[in-house]
């Protein structure tokens, strides 16, 4: 760990970590990056390990999506994530793909960066300087833009327990299987008898980074899910979202797309409502 | 669908092996790991090519500094496009004279003065490793001055349009007119007259093989050896041979197993020049892989065509007059030999091809892009004039109230009146498209599918069903096609088979397999006719020096062209071995048979004497013949077809889709295809030809487009962004034979690799379209992408 | 430019190979080119279209996106090993029997693929099939007939025990 925080000190911008290398290897395959410095952390296997410490769930840099998708742990206490995980690519990529390679690179189509912002995880980064923990809302600034610096690798990913008497929802949009997605969502909500009282909307896939929908939220505290509601958040969600014009449709498609799971996603999530005492 | 690998028994004589499923030589190999593609060979002294190409879709190449890149280490050689055109003939003008009035600008296999597509390979580095020469390459300066770029099909006529190629006076590549009957006429009798435009997207091929080329010229002798994944070795023999000027017989091509080629292989192209040209001036072999990215840029592109139709019809739903306008995409050269021009000619000839109507109106311009070249690639042109056709006569369908399959029946061409002439002036024989069309609507269970379609709508479940009836042509003859224009292009095609000493018999073809099955269906027809066991006949194919002249694997033309060839050889050589056992048993040979392996009295069945010991003693024992038989025991037998310019078969497809109209997500419930083929020789490969080729179609259908800026550069040429059918979104293809022999040969078999593309994406949208028929909504634009659903829907 | 090496020790098919490689070598290439299994194939190089999924340390994996020195000290089976094994050999023979592959290039990836599968013994529906085989693409066959195959190996596996 020490060596690769010095040389990660050292190379700065010209050092690429490689991990599950699934987003890096194609780049350098086609010749489209060109670093001075891969540094293989594939040996630091303490970064690979999902523990529950206290309510809090922790994901090391290296676990594998995998690895995730059989963990008793995150099937249990984050079932958001158990969610989200087969969406991810294919089976191969996600037998070397990594929890902390999906949130360092933050590609806008990725699923698991929105979970983590859905869930109000911790960034833990470390340096030459010490360790730094970062919250999921200061962490995803832009397109590929995160808050880790290039001296900084991405160590842990701190994520508290789902409410086990909450709702979730993980929905997704993409023309093929494992594909990156359209439009997607993750919807993390607490309701009693169909009455939505919190709510959490993180998109990914229209927007250049996962986005949390303020103002769509505050429509869906302390209400009814009904048409009335649905309607609200229709001619609201254009004000929480930009989405991108690119290969995979027009903004003004994929801001219909998003409006269309924002109702399947509350939906899905209001049929998991334990009932009440 | 269970399909049973039939084993061998002697109770399956004298049955032949025509309409069983035998399982593929070649398929053991490859599930081993074992297959032999091209870059699988290596050989002593190997190098490796890669390329510079022009990133520009137009530009004057300036200067061309390579100085740098040769002082690379590892690296052998660094040619230009000057330098290579000094070894090579030509330039290639890509025009066949079939083509009347046809026109493209001279080619050049690397650019010299100018690039006019982006991808056009410009200076070639040759090292001891592709590593090294890519990273050689990224020393070869190049100084480009853009030129204007014609992108837009739509614009390439305009008069302020600039000119590609300014010596041909346009941008026109070809332009034909079909006027049949009397449309006019038509339009006034008809009650209904519907107009729609149609779009289509560009397509690459993406074989999984990307294209490949080991070259190894010795120079002590002249002799030129190429390893290369195309499925037509004689023609890359006659064109490399001719433009490198090396001596044509003493060129050999050996193509290994290929992994894929839908028609993609059947050109040629000037990075492979390139590649043999070193290996000429280097006396060593070297190979050239594309990679996937090369493929993307480089690749024959097709499908790019806007089409106007019209069709009028009578109140009861009769075709009246049926009209085509097609614009259609070429690139920037016409591709040499097979031209850009075929995929028009061809929308123009089967639009329409299963109706009775007799006027017919169809117009074509073909024009150039500065894109890559185009050419012929699965079903040419069928998918298109298929997808018109059927849209069209649904549109007219449903204006006059009239069921789609109904108003099939009322139209199509019945079966008992050929031969006759379409509308489109085809002509046209034993065919069975009313048969296909009840036998479908029996297979889809049409009716009671139309009440589940009702059943889901009232429950807010918008489901689809989709007919579209084809003709496809098949199996070209010599007329009109290739070699009469001007293409070293065999039609005709050949087999040499002989019987060995041993009494195995090695069976020589010039057809090509790609993991179609070619060569185990070959071993089936001869196998049948010799009255051996399929593992006593060897099949060798795709080795110039090993099998007869032909024209390899295109056009669905390998088991009706090559079948025959085989067929007939066979009987030849049947003939010779009965005959010497007629001689030898004092026997009249047509009181014999071959059974199992044994000639056999044809009355009781009695063995007589064994194939083996008539090639044992027609070999090594001659004296045991009298002195006036020679024994040959090996025979080439050449087939050609007559007049016709294709062997055209019929079929029809259905297709059930769910649309979900609030995200524009298609899915694909069922998917059935009735077809005529002919003589059936293998059902499970016919069958597996139709489903690969449906799946293939429906690539284009829902995801496949090429798509560019306005500088005419590939903004998607990547995996990841050039969508392809994966597994799961595909749904199974029930497929159901018809079989109508067709009478230009023996054997009676027709070609079918093509017919499940060729009409696919044509029963795709009209289920699409049927399923938003409530909504009158309406998609004409392929690939239907969910936005251009929502779109139809006014939903985005 | 002076290419980086390293000596890199691993298990291959069961032989233990020790190796100076490129460290900017990936993994197939590496067992393409230096040690001569071809049957693990390149078809995008951007981890796509799985024809050269291959398995290390017990898990099928994108062989061109690692390194070959990142398969250091570990185990990588190619589908010459697998075949040796015999583990899928009645896969096999059903793809074979069925026609499940025209081409073959990318065979060895949906075989190695699949083997995934076949290990966890439990009966898949044709659906399950194929969203398992969703990473491998194949372009000739229509996937149609390898879901055909690989239903009746489970089914008769499963039927055997």
């Amino acid at each position: 760990m020490d060596q690769v925080l010095m040389l990660l000190n050292e190379y700065g911008e010209d050092g690429q970590i490689l991990a599950g290398g699934q987003s890096l290897m194609p780049t350098l395959n086609m010749r489209l990056s060109n670093p001075q410095l891969l540094i293989d952390i594939n040996h630091l296997h303490e970064l690979n390990s999902i523990t529950l410490d206290d309510n809090i769930v922790r994901i090391g840099a290296l676990a594998r999506h995998s690895e995730l998708a059989l963990s008793p742990i995150i099937d249990m206490y984050l079932p958001l994530i158990a969610d989200a995980i087969p969406h991810v690519a294919h089976i191969a990529v996600r037998n070397r793909g990594t929890f902390g390679g999906s949130v360092a690179l933050a590609d806008p189509a990725a699923e698991l960066p929105a979970c983590v912002l859905a869930l109000g995880g911790t960034v833990v980064l470390q340096s030459v300087k010490g360790i730094r923990k970062v919250k999921a809302d200061d962490y995803f600034l832009g397109l590929y833009e995160t808050e880790r610096k290039p001296n900084e690798l991405l160590i842990e990913v701190q994520i508290p327990v789902q409410d086990p008497t909450g709702l979730w929802a993980f929905v997704e949009l993409s023309q093929r299987k494992g594909d990156y997605a359209i439009a997607g969502l993750a919807f993390i909500g607490t309701s009693e008898k169909q009455f939505i009282k919190t709510a959490k909307l993180v998109y990914f896939g229209s927007e250049i980074k996962p986005t949390l929908a303020k103002k769509t939220m505050a429509i869906l505290i302390n209400t009814r899910w009904d048409d009335n509601t649905r309607k609200l958040i229709a001619e609201t969600l254009g004000r929480d979202l930009d989405p991108m014009t690119n290969l995979q449709g027009s903004a003004k498609m994929k801001l219909h797309l998003q409006k269309v799971l924002t109702n399947r996603a509350i939906d899905l999530a209001l049929k998991r409502e334990k009932p009440s005492r | 669908m269970a399909y049973k690998t039939t084993p061998l028994t002697i109770l399956d004589r004298p049955n032949s092996y025509i309409g069983r499923s035998l399982s593929r030589e070649g398929a053991k190999r490859a599930v081993a790991g074992r297959g032999r593609y091209t870059d699988d060979i290596s050989l002593p002294r190997m190098l490796h090519a890669a390329f510079v190409r022009s990133p520009y879709a137009h530009v004057k190449i300036l200067a061309v500094n390579v100085d740098e890149a040769r002082q690379q280490p590892e690296v052998t050689l660094v040619m230009t496009g000057t330098e290579l055109q000094e070894l090579c003939t030509g330039p290639w003008i890509g025009t066949l004279s079939s083509f009347e009035g046809m026109k493209s600008a001279p080619q050049y296999p690397m650019a010299i003065e100018r690039a006019c597509w982006q991808g056009e390979p410009i200076v070639m580095v040759v090292a001891s490793s592709r590593a090294a020469a890519e990273d050689a390459a990224e020393f070869v300066t190049i100084e480009y001055e853009e030129l204007p770029v014609v992108a837009d099909k739509e614009t390439a006529l305009d008069p302020e349009c600039p000119i590609i190629h300014p010596e041909l006076g346009d941008n026109l590549a070809f332009r034909k007119v079909i006027d049949n009957g009397d449309v006019k006429q038509g339009l006034a009798d008809a009650d209904i007259v519907i107009e729609e435009t149609f779009q289509f997207g560009r397509h690459t091929a993406v074989s999984l093989e990307t294209r490949a080329l080991l070259a190894d010229y010795e120079p002590t002798d002249g002799h030129l050896t190429i390893y290369t994944s195309s499925q037509v070795p004689h023609m890359i023999q006659a064109v490399f041979a001719r433009t490198l000027g090396v001596a044509e017989h003493k060129v050999r091509i050996i193509a290994p197993d290929i992994g894929g080629s839908f028609g993609l292989k059947i050109h040629t192209y000037g990075d492979e020049v390139a590649t043999t040209a070193a290996s000429i001036k280097l006396g060593r072999p070297v190979k050239f892989i594309a990679d996937r990215l090369e493929s993307f840029l480089t690749d024959i592109h097709a499908r790019e065509n806007r089409v106007w139709g019209r069709i009028g019809v009578s109140k009861e739903g009769e075709i009246k007059s049926l009209e085509i306008d097609v614009r259609s995409a070429a690139g920037a050269y016409s591709q040499f030999p097979r031209t850009s021009v075929f995929e028009a000619n061809q929308i123009l000839n089967i639009t329409g091809g299963p109706y009775k109507h007799k006027n017919y109106k169809a117009k074509t311009e073909v024009v150039y892009l500065n894109k890559v070249p185009t050419s012929q690639y699965r079903a040419v042109g069928h998918p298109i004039g298929n997808s018109v056709g059927e849209a069209l006569v649904d549109q007219a369908a449903e204006a006059c109230g009239i069921d789609p399959l109904e108003m099939r029946r009322r139209n199509i061409m019945e079966d008992d009146q050929y031969p006759r002439v379409s509308a489109a002036g085809i002509k046209l024989q034993d065919m069975s498209h009313q048969q296909c069309l009840e036998a479908l609507a029996k297979h889809m269970d049409y009716e009671n599918l139309r009440v589940e379609q009702d059943k889901f709508r009232k429950k807010g479940i918008q489901r689809g069903i989709g007919i579209a009836a084809f003709i496809k042509g098949t199996a070209p003859g010599p007329a009109g096609y290739y070699g009469t224009g001007g293409a070293p292009i065999a039609s005709q095609d050949a087999c040499t088979i002989k019987l060995e000493p041993s009494g195995g018999v090695i069976c020589m073809i010039g057809v090509t397999d790609q993991g179609q099955g070619v060569d185990t269906v070959m071993c089936q027809i001869a196998a049948s006719v010799l009255g051996l066991r399929a593992e006593s006949v060897r099949v060798i194919e795709g080795d110039t020096d090993a099998v007869p002249y032909g024209g390899g694997t295109y056009a669905s033309r390998a088991t009706a062209i090559g079948g025959e060839a085989t067929y007939q050889a066979s009987l030849l050589l049947r003939k010779e071995i009965l005959s010497i056992a007629g001689t030898l048993l004092q026997a009249e040979p047509i009181t014999l048979d071959i059974v199992d392996e044994n000639v056999v009295n044809k009355s009781d069945n009695q063995i007589r004497i064994s194939v083996s010991e008539i090639g044992r003693i027609g070999h090594f024992q001659v004296a045991e013949l009298p002195n006036n038989i020679q024994p040959t025991l090996s025979v080439t037998y050449r087939y050609r077809l007559h007049d016709a310019l294709y062997i055209f078969t019929n079929g029809i497809q259905g297709a059930y889709v769910e649309v979900d109209i609030d995200t524009g997500f298609i899915k694909l419930l069922n998917h059935w295809v009735v077809e005529d083929c002919g003589r059936v020789i293998s059902p499970q490969l016919a069958d597996e030809q139709v489903r690969g080729g449906c799946v293939q179609g429906i690539g284009g259908a829902l995801y496949e487009e090429c798509v560019y800026n306005e500088a005419a550069q590939l903004q998607n040429g990547t995996l990841a962004d050039y969508l392809t059918p994966m597994a799961g979104e595909m749904p199974d293809i029930n497929v159901y034979h018809i079989q109508t022999p067709t009478s230009v040969s023996e054997l009676g078999a027709k070609g079918v690799g093509e017919s499940g593309t060729g009409a696919a994406p044509a029963v795709l949208m009209n289920a699409v379209n049927d399923a938003l028929r409530p909504f009158d909504a309406c998609v004409t634009k392929q690939p239907m992408t969910p936005e251009t659903v929502l779109a139809s829907l006014g939903k985005v | 430019m002076n290419e980086e090496t390293s000596e890199i020790k691993l298990t291959v098919n069961g032989d233990l190979i020790t190796k100076t490689v490129n460290v900017r070598q990936h993994l197939v290439d590496f067992l393409r080119l230096e040690l001569g299994l071809t049957g693990s194939h390149l078809g995008c190089e951007h981890g796509i279209c799985g024809a050269c999924s291959v398995w290390v340390d017990g898990l099928v994996v994108r062989g061109c996106l690692m390194l070959a020195v990142q398969a250091d000290g570990g185990d990588v089976t190619t589908i010459e090993g697998l075949t040796e094994t015999g583990e899928i050999a009645d896969l096999q023979k059903n793809f074979v029997d069925r026609n499940a592959l025209q081409c073959g290039f990318c065979t060895p990836g949906m075989l190695m693929t699949l083997a995934e599968l076949l290990r966890k013994s439990e009966l898949s529906s044709r659906e399950e099939i194929r969203e398992h085989i969703s990473g491998n693409y194949c372009r000739c066959t229509g996937y149609h007939a390898i879901v055909d195959a690989v239903e009746t190996t489970i089914s008769d596996r499963l039927g055997d025990s």
